[in-house]
């Protein structure tokens, strides 16, 4: 890694494939001093005075929702929620609309969750505000994948020649795409792991290993990131039964007592029983509740750090 | 000012800090110095060293960082980069110096007082810098000043640290008016001199 940044040179936060290492870093950093500041008695700022954020939520989230409202919060933006249920969507108003309505209403930062890909850069076309991907259907999930770095770096402060397993539906998560694209550039070995139907075909020019075995995936492992198996899902036929995965994919007490440094993530919410057995959720390995904390510190620093970046003579728009 | 003449008006504000207060609150430790980043964190460690070894008393030590109190974060003025805060003592009931390089505008020391106050209620706060180049834009002002520098806006005062900077001594800078905002590598000026 070159010389530390101390701006971002992008103006959103759409997705971590454009984002280069040292972007990523600054981000870190700046996350790890917030995370001081939450401790404090008084754990506020006044960073972020007089700038309005709009939390735009088309699809149903509490943990990414409440989390980006908090950290709005600490840095004592003015925020404004907007759930899809009990508003204009329902009565048919159009994502456009809807984002040039509340642009008219003069807001600073608008983060976005939408079920369809590409919603978020969808957005930056159509208003003016800094834009942050709060998830766009399977493409991506920034903030959960950087304060899933965040929280890899608390068990190794050095990526590189780390070795993560992602476990589950790779096919249809955004959190496994963007954390592909982050733990790569980190220098992090990334191996994916899933039944066949989960895994994209030839997802391994992006530089990761792919196995359909748990085993294999755990050998040598120092995470392992297990994803949600989405119960809406159950009769897509990707998998027999809920059972038959847990018995082949999920993550039982014996993996843990066989790799006695295997560290346990899950971006939530958990299904016990089914990528993670109830006992693995709850073991003192599992950093599942450090990830929820460390989600407020970084959403902190990415709105911080994309505050008022419309200085184009600095910022080149690069999405 | 080379480091000879930096070393000489350390130890003089090092004995003014001990002047100002009380006997009684030297010896009961809840004097403090916090360096602001990033060059008041090495001039607070000295000034630590010599009031230490003056008056063999405990003086606690922090260091603050303010950015995350400026005003001119959206106007990106200001470098985002956010550094360490690390203050372990109770600031309740502390008296406090509070340590920079050089006093401009005031807005730095502004938020540096907003920060401090967040963390807790402390009996005094003064305010102690090395250069006092004028030109304030709030009313504040130093109670203990290493130097003071009439400057006029074209000129930068850059205080440089062996610990930092791996040079010592004070300059005065004069910026061309097109590198003024963000210029990096300015021809150095001339060495600030007594007066």
């Amino acid at each position: 890694m070159t010389q530390p940044l101390t701006t971002l040179r992008h103006r959103h936060l759409l997705g971590l494939a454009t984002y280069s290492p040292e972007e990523i870093a600054l981000i870190l950093s700046t996350a790890r001093e917030f995370r001081e500041v939450l401790r404090r008695q008084i754990p506020r700022v006044p960073s972020l005075r007089g700038l309005t954020v709009v939390n735009l939520f088309f699809e149903p989230s509490t943990r990414t929702r409440i989390s980006f409202e908090l950290a709005e919060k600490r840095l004592s933006a003015d925020t404004v929620n907007f759930a899809s249920s009990g508003s204009s969507v329902s009565k048919g108003e159009t994502l456009k609309d809807t984002a040039r309505n509340i642009e008219a209403m003069k807001v600073d930062i608008a983060v976005i969750r939408h079920r369809s890909p590409g919603a978020a850069y969808f957005l930056t076309q159509c208003i003016d505000a800094v834009v942050l991907n709060a998830g766009d259907g399977a493409h991506e999930h920034p903030t959960q994948a950087l304060l899933d770095l965040l929280t890899i770096s608390d068990i190794s402060p050095r990526f590189d020649g780390l070795n993560v397993s992602i476990i589950g539906d790779i096919m249809h998560s955004r959190v496994a795409r963007s954390n592909l694209y982050s733990l790569t550039k980190m220098g992090v070995n990334v191996t994916l792991c899933g039944p066949k139907t989960m895994i994209p075909f030839g997802i391994s020019q992006f530089g990761c290993r792919v196995t359909h075995r748990l085993e294999e995936a755990l050998e040598g492992c120092d995470v392992a990131m297990a994803l949600r198996i989405q119960l809406e899902r159950q009769d897509t036929s990707l998998y027999p039964s809920l059972r038959e995965y847990h018995n082949q994919f999920g993550i039982k007490p014996e993996h843990l007592d066989r790799y006695p440094s295997l560290r346990i993530m899950h971006p939530g919410p958990v299904n016990r029983g089914v990528e993670l057995a109830s006992e693995v959720v709850d073991h003192e390995r599992a950093v599942i509740l450090d990830q929820v904390t460390n989600g407020v510190a970084t959403r902190m620093a990415c709105l911080y750090l994309l505050a008022g970046g419309q200085n184009p003579a600095s910022l080149a728009e690069i999405g | 000012m080379d480091a000879a003449d930096l070393d000489r008006t350390l130890s003089r504000m090092a004995r003014e800090v001990t002047e100002v207060f009380e006997p009684s609150t030297l010896s009961a430790s809840n004097l403090a110095l916090v360096g602001m980043q990033t060059r008041g964190v090495y001039l607070a460690r000295r000034l630590h060293r010599k009031i230490r070894e003056a008056e063999n008393t405990s003086v606690n030590f922090g260091i603050l960082d303010a950015t995350l109190y400026r005003d001119d974060v959206r106007k990106r003025l200001h470098q985002p980069l956010v550094r360490r805060t690390e203050i372990l003592f109770d600031v309740n009931n502390a008296h406090i110096v509070l340590v920079d390089d050089v006093l401009f505008t005031g807005r730095t020391v502004r938020a540096a007082l907003d920060a401090l106050l967040d963390l807790g209620r402390p009996s005094t706060i003064r305010l102690l810098v090395l250069v006092d180049r004028g030109l304030r834009e709030l009313p504040l002002q130093a109670d203990i000043v290493g130097r003071f520098v009439p400057t006029t806006l074209g000129e930068e005062v850059r205080v440089k640290l062996q610990e930092y900077d791996k040079e010592e001594g004070v300059w005065l800078v004069n910026v061309p008016s097109h590198k003024r905002k963000n210029g990096n590598n300015p021809d150095f000026g001339q060495r600030v001199h007594k007066h």
